[in-house]
């Protein structure tokens, strides 16, 4: 199944890339995403019916080998030439050089220990499912928002089967990624993502999206030759080429792991590297949900993940967390400055995955029981979200959420939704919060006194601008309320209500998937399961759950049948009839328009970033050079 | 198990009075401190009785509902503290809680309101870390964030947690509403703000703020009180004391303190916060 879940979005990407009538190519696409999460069932299913078992497959597959050898050839072919045209050479070496070692390494190399390629447990079963589901679900809203984003977008040329066939693309390579066992396999599906994500972000090809296409192309070739060096040496020095082999190898890793995980840093958009995830934004939404949610940034706590039990307490480990937390903080500090939807969301991506990346730095078994419910919940939560604003955006025509006062008033759907959603993100009791509260336990377990720290100072401001954004949805709007029409196809409202119900079922659902699938889960890297909250505690919740709903529901409908007298707001007097406005000193109508803080002077980007970029790059330079100095010696 | 739902239910049924009388007495001690006679000591609640029988005036229908699940989900967070539950999740119950009063102050889009609401999500980004990290004390001194657990300990937990003490009774000011950081209500009058997020709450809704208020103040106390409370029995008369104390120091403060900005107030606090209770959480991390 595994090949098949792989290989199908390849041969269908490129056949939507020959297909250029759109109502074909939105069928297919249709097609192919509900191929693609009725696969991913299937094999979640099958593997669940076999006992759950670690299942290594596909031990010799030679042909496989050299085709995956040729396509990173040919990748690198395809980035030098896309460089060159771009009169951006330079980066192109960040291609070339790694594939030219890593094909060296694997014709002429020693010989290494036989791998079997594709490993199916626990952890990769969970990736495949959230890869499959929800980067499939994002697909079918793709093709209801793609319809409506060239309506409004006229100069942007329609190249929808370019697009289409890129996040099919995206999604085959996350499959691999996923299931990868020998890392010379993982390699050319983490460099795949690499390019694909600069694909996407290119799409409009406008110039902004140009420079931030290729901003994001050379941080994750970095990332890559990182990854490439590591593999190489440790196939070097140990004769080894299989993920497990490397986790279980003790000190004699060390290198590969930490570049590893530098590689992992990259691909989750942490400091230093954020603005590439930020200059992301600038593609149509639907691959931004994909990159925040589902793929790519997932990607990269994936791997730490399963390097996870190899840093814990090591001082890769100390780096990791460190990088993690602080990044945490930080973002969390820059999207309290952000009025643009998107941004805020962008950031708060980044903020999570560095509560993830700690979780996994600190690896211990309950760090990374936490650090799993925070990837589940994220990816729903925050594929929702871009997929809510995306189609708001349609249909109001900004994405700013200053605009989005009184959205509860004109898009009652979307604004429910989004309101959801970002409830989901931090507020009690929804998994998120939950899961933050057992990173804090873990790392208090852990004695990780900065992680501890950036937590407590982060979940604060990390509820201001959540919380700020909410009241704009449901504060009232003065004056006439602009009619606001509704483009929102049906594909669309489709994803993201299965996504809405997702999330309050895992919500719901919480205890009884942490002991049925997350704690053998953990069980499996470690021997034995860390839950960090006991059931009973988690069943408490879920009945807080039911209060957190019902009272606000029931004194609803009890407030509509009250007598209640309206009136209109307090402004010194001085109302000009309405709430819509006040008399002033001149004696003129002054209309009232209320703003959210956003204090942009002290933590606007432009402020923020380049210094924050600047200490956590000297950190990590400085901690490898300890780790990789240290090991050498 | 029994004492706790004993507990939990004379906080449903008593906490009320008691936060409404120590409102009273708080009147009473600002004004002997401004050297006025003052109201009766009962005076908070002839106008919370008063209030409940005015007309239900609202700029628009739905903040009475959210106010209602403001005050559920406040009486609910000090029902979960007395019946000995886990600290964390309380104090998360709480911020929950809290938001709703934001969006009730808030979705009526008035200026006075909507201006008094960020304040008060400015409030609650200064006071948080504090919070949090007075839950990560109890945890590192006792073993558990279960309520019930740090109240039984044998020893009480301010020895090992002076630093969170003192940071907590630093934010108690802020939740407590007094100056100098009352920037979000402004319970003095004739302020800039004229009532904060409450200036649009008016008979039942602001009554009902006003009950969940004293509700949240003698959670809030207890929280005090766990830093005192141990397995002997000396110990609660101890903290009943320590309390009073802490109570008659913010009615102090108030009267002492004339209003801050916000911005003074989030950077005073968090560095107080670090300085208290981080360098506290070092020292305890280090001996564990």
């Amino acid at each position: 199944m595994v090949p098949f879940l792989i290989i199908f979005p390849l041969v269908l990407a490129v056949l939507l890339y020959l297909i250029k009538a759109p109502k074909v190519l939105n069928i297919l696409s249709l097609i192919g995403g509900v191929t693609v999460i009725a696969g991913v069932i299937y094999l979640t299913i099958s593997w669940v019916m076999g006992g759950c078992k670690k299942t290594l497959l596909y031990g010799d597959a030679e042909i496989a080998d050299h085709a995956i050898l040729i396509g990173e050839l040919v990748l690198m072919v395809f980035v030098t030439v896309v460089c060159i045209i771009n009169k951006r050479a330079i980066i192109s070496l960040l291609s070339i050089i790694p594939t030219l070692a890593i094909a060296a390494f694997e014709l002429f190399g020693p010989k290494t220990e036989a791998v079997e390629n594709i490993n199916l447990d626990y952890l990769s079963i969970l990736m495949c499912d959230i890869v499959g589901i929800i980067g499939s679900l994002i697909v079918i809203y793709a093709v209801g928002y793609m319809q409506g984003y060239h309506e409004h977008h006229k100069d942007v040329p329609d190249r929808r089967n370019y697009f289409f066939s890129m996040l099919f693309v995206f999604l085959g390579s996350m499959i691999g990624l996923v299931t990868s066992e020998s890392l010379l396999w993982m390699v050319f599906f983490w460099e795949m993502t690499s390019v694909c994500s600069f694909m996407l972000i290119k799409y409009t090809n406008e110039e902004q999206a140009i420079i931030n296409a290729f901003r994001a192309l050379w941080m994750n070739l970095l990332g890559g030759t990182a990854m490439i060096a590591g593999i190489i040496y440790f196939g070097y020095t140990e004769g080894m080429v299989g993920l497990h082999q490397l986790v279980d190898s003790g000190s004699a890793g060390t290198i590969a792991i930490a570049l590893l995980a530098f590689a992992a840093l990259t691909k989750s958009a942490q400091l230093p590297f954020t603005p590439w995830l930020l200059g992301a934004m600038i593609a149509p939404t639907p691959s931004s949900a994909l990159l925040h949610s589902a793929t790519m940034v997932k990607a990269g706590v994936y791997l730490l993940l399963r390097l996870a039990p190899a840093m814990s307490g090591t001082t890769i480990g100390i780096m990791i967390s460190l990088v993690g937390g602080f990044t945490f903080l930080a973002t969390s500090f820059m999207a309290i400055a952000q009025s643009d939807g998107k941004s805020v969301l962008a950031l708060s991506t980044v903020s999570n995955l560095g509560l993830m990346v700690a979780c996994a730095g600190v690896g211990t078994k309950e760090t990374v029981w936490a650090g799993v419910f925070l990837m589940i919940f994220h990816a729903i939560s925050k594929s929702l979200l871009f997929q809510d604003v995306g189609s708001t955006e349609n249909s109001l025509h900004s994405r700013d959420i200053e605009d989005m006062n009184g959205l509860l008033y004109k898009l009652p759907k979307h604004a429910a939704y989004m309101f959801i959603g970002i409830a989901g993100m931090f507020l009690a009791p929804f998994g998120m919060l939950i899961s933050k509260w057992s990173a804090l336990k873990a790392s208090v377990d852990g004695g990780d006194i900065l992680l501890v720290l950036f937590i407590c100072f982060g979940s604060a401001t990390t509820a201001l601008y959540w919380t700020k954004w909410m009241g704009k949805l449901i504060a009232h709007p003065h004056g006439e309320v602009k009619e606001v029409k509704d483009v929102t196809k049906l594909s669309e409202m489709l994803s993201m209500t299965i996504h809405v119900v997702m999330m309050i079922a895992v919500c719901a659902l919480f205890p009884m998937v942490s002991s049925t699938y997350v704690n053998p889960l953990v069980a499996s890297m470690f021997g034995e399961s860390g839950q960090v909250l006991s059931n009973a505690v988690l069943i408490i919740l879920v009945s807080i759950i039911l209060v957190v709903f019902a009272v606000p529901l029931l004194a609803y409908y009890n407030s509509k049948q009250q007598d209640i007298t309206v009136k209109s707001s307090y402004m010194a007097g001085v109302n000009v009839g309405d709430n819509s406005a006040f008399t002033d000193s001149f004696g003129e109508d002054k209309e009232v328009v209320m703003s959210n803080y956003y204090f942009s002077d002290r933590l606007g980007l432009d402020k923020t970033m380049f210094p924050l970029q600047m200490c956590t790059t000297a950190a990590i330079v400085i901690m490898l050079i300890i780790i990789i100095g240290g090991a050498l010696v | 198990m029994k004492i706790s739902i004993i507990l939990a239910i004379c906080y449903l049924v008593l906490a009320p009075f008691i936060g409404g009388l120590l409102e009273g007495i708080d009147r009473k001690l600002s004004a002997r401190m401004q050297r006025r006679v003052g109201p009766p000591v009962l005076q908070p609640f002839y106008d919370v009785i008063k209030l409940f029988n005015k007309e239900n005036q609202v700029v628009y229908k739905s903040q009475s509902w959210l106010i209602v699940t403001y005050f559920v989900l406040m009486v609910l967070t000090g029902v979960m503290f007395f019946a000995g539950f886990d600290l964390l999740m309380c104090f998360f119950v709480m911020s929950t809680s809290a938001t709703f009063l934001y969006f009730a102050a808030c979705v009526t889009g008035s200026p006075y309101s909507t201006i008094g609401g960020h304040r008060e999500l400015l409030q609650m980004t200064a006071y948080e870390p504090a919070v949090l990290l007075a839950c990560v004390g109890f945890y590192l001194a006792t073993g558990s964030f279960d309520v019930i657990t740090i109240a039984t300990a044998n020893t009480s937990a301010i020895k090992y947690l002076p630093g969170f003490f003192i940071a907590f009774v630093f934010i108690l000011t802020i939740k407590m509403r007094k100056s100098p950081f009352d920037t979000s209500a402004s319970h003095h009058p004739h302020q800039e703000l004229v009532k904060g997020l409450t200036t649009e709450f008016s008979g039942k809704n602001l009554a009902l703020f006003q009950v969940s208020e004293w509700y949240e103040n003698v959670f809030l106390l207890g929280v005090v009180g766990l830093f005192i409370i141990n397995s002997k029995p000396v110990s609660i008369i101890v903290t009943l004391v320590v309390v009073f104390l802490t109570f008659f120091l913010e009615v102090l403060i108030d009267n002492s303190n004339g209003r801050m900005k916000w911005q003074q107030m989030l950077k005073i606090t968090w560095i107080v916060t670090i300085v208290t209770a981080g360098v506290n959480t070092v020292v305890l991390m280090f001996i564990n």
